[in-house]
């Protein structure tokens, strides 16, 4: 299934916010017909990853290709491009609240395609069946469920047809029943649609059920990308702490504690 | 030195927002009219139906609080015209006095003032809770540039309602003073509209509405800026509403100083 051209390419990303360096020239490349997770603890920098994929924020250094395109080179005519081909679901659904469910998912169509008002209402309704929400177009987002939310949002990342689907934490905040069943949605996507897929999440048993490989990202750079045996048998200690849910230990500077406490602009770790 | 150079640290952080805030609200202008004149040819129009919506609610909605406060304001200029001037006999000079100040500067002013608390707050809560809860974001992946689908269409609203609205506060508030001071100077108050229509020249109408289309620029532009900037949850979209308003109010009033200077020389 894996193609020679990977559809994400990244390399050497640096990140900082501020005086604070998030990823430390992160290497990443997604091939198609893939499902990806990128794990990590919280701080790890994951989300920061995926809004660099995005190209919601612009890389200090280093290059992120997606569908062939280097995004920060992009012009405005190619990036649109690339962005028909990508759909997004976000951690909190991100559904405009003003619009109800089946104009949220029609959004896409309306504002980026030339199609009828007819396709568009048929095709938005198609894809709320495909996330089992059949008939709930007229309610309003904040009539929904936290996990009804998450599979509209689903189902508007997925109504342009995209080669690439991203998915921010699919289970947080849900249920263990309502994040299995958006667990083997995932899985259908990808077989039905033939989608590439990247999952951010700190879900052990998702990733491990979802995911063909798992990129495991700890405090800016990558530990590990491989396949869910060679992560779980990975001999990576800070991989293990991951898996086995033991606190971390962080060995202390001295001198850098001591500087943190009495000068006034001390970096942060 | 520490005593020395902390203040100085914040001025010069505060004077740099100030200027980015402005750059910024610069920028979502410049990039609006360039959505309206070109966002067709790519990719990204500005829709007519939610200019109209947004017209809606700006323009239409407001105008029963309009009305109201347009006809206290008018009714109050007309007591205090009366009485100011009828202390040296110059009664006859009410109704120029409350025409010209109703058009050239109450009619834009109090206009202004209700709408950036009205809609001015309005476009920075929608705006900065979308902001906080990623739907910004959600719009900005999925290609539909978050300026041309969220700002452009209040901006344009609003250049195009403000004025209008002014030109019926203008109305109302005429009427407001024709109702007070028409017994009072044993007129009617028929008499005393045609008399302020004879008297009002295109110049004053078009003092009051150059100043309503500045207004209109000003409160479109803190709101939406303030809105994009929100960071810190609901908390933070709460601080940007209320900054919106006092920012927009504050450069209302000095615009309109540095217009009435400039008109009146």
């Amino acid at each position: 299934m894996v193609s020679s051209q990977p559809l994400i390419e990244v390399e050497k990303l640096e990140a900082w916010y501020g005086r604070r360096r998030i990823l430390k020239g992160v290497d990443f490349n997604v091939h198609a017909g893939e499902i990806r997770v990128i794990m990590g603890g919280s701080g790890s920098g994951k989300s920061t990853l995926l809004r660099h994929l995005l190209g919601l924020h612009r890389p200090r250094s280093g290059t992120i290709k997606l569908l062939g395109v280097d995004i920060g080179e992009a012009d405005e005519a190619q990036m649109l491009g690339v962005r028909r081909q990508i759909g997004v679901s976000f951690q909190g659904g991100a559904l405009l609240t003003s619009l109800s469910v089946g104009d949220n998912v029609a959004l896409p169509l309306r504002e980026m395609t030339q199609l009828d008002e007819n396709t568009i209402r048929i095709m938005s309704r198609l894809k709320l069946e495909v996330v089992n929400l059949g008939g709930f177009q007229e309610l309003m987002p904040a009539q929904l469920s936290g996990g009804m939310i998450k599979r509209a949002a689903l189902a508007r990342a997925i109504v342009m047809d995209p080669k690439l689907l991203f998915f921010d934490e699919p289970s947080a905040g849900l249920d263990p029943v309502v994040s299995a069943e958006l667990d083997e949605l995932i899985l259908r996507l990808r077989d039905a649609l033939r989608m590439t897929i990247v999952v951010v999440t700190h879900e052990l048993e998702s990733a491990f059920k979802i995911a063909d490989t798992i990129t495991v990202l700890d405090q800016g750079e990558i530990l590990m990308t491989n396949t869910v045996d060679k992560i779980r048998h990975a001999d990576n200690e800070r991989i293990q702490d991951l898996l086995n849910r033991r606190p971390r230990e962080t060995p202390v500077d001295a001198d850098a504690y001591l500087r943190r406490l009495t000068e006034e602009h001390a970096a942060p770790v | 030195m520490d005593a020395i150079t902390r203040p100085l640290e914040s001025l010069g952080r505060a004077t740099l927002k100030s200027l980015a805030g402005i750059g910024h609200a610069a920028m979502l202008l410049i990039e609006s009219v360039g959505f309206a004149l070109t966002g067709w040819r790519r990719g990204q129009p500005v829709r007519v139906p939610s200019v109209f919506e947004q017209m809606r609610q700006i323009g239409v909605d407001a105008l029963p609080i309009t009305a109201l406060l347009a006809l206290v304001i008018g009714i109050m200029l007309g007591i205090q015209f009366v009485a100011a001037l009828s202390e040296f006999g110059a009664q006859s000079q009410v109704v120029i006095a409350v025409a010209k100040s109703v058009t050239r500067e109450f009619g834009a002013l109090i206009t202004a003032i209700l709408v950036a608390g009205r809609s001015g707050s309005a476009l920075a809560a929608r705006i900065g809770s979308m902001n906080v809860s990623q739907e910004v974001d959600a719009l900005a992946v999925i290609g539909i540039d978050p300026v041309r689908y969220l700002a452009a269409p209040a901006l344009f609203a609003m250049l195009l309602m403000l004025p209008a609205l002014t030109i019926f506060a203008d109305a109302i508030a005429i009427f407001g003073a024709a109702v007070y001071s028409a017994p009072a100077l044993n007129v009617t108050p028929g008499a005393y509209i045609s008399q302020t229509l004879a008297l009002l020249t295109p110049g004053d109408l078009g003092q009051g509405l150059a100043k309503s289309v500045v207004f209109a620029i000003l409160i479109s532009l803190i709101g939406i800026s303030t809105g994009f900037s929100v960071s810190g949850g609901a908390e933070g979209v709460g601080r940007a509403t209320t900054r919106s308003v006092v920012l927009s109010i504050c450069y209302i009033i000095v615009a309109d100083m540095i217009f009435s200077f400039f008109l009146n020389r």
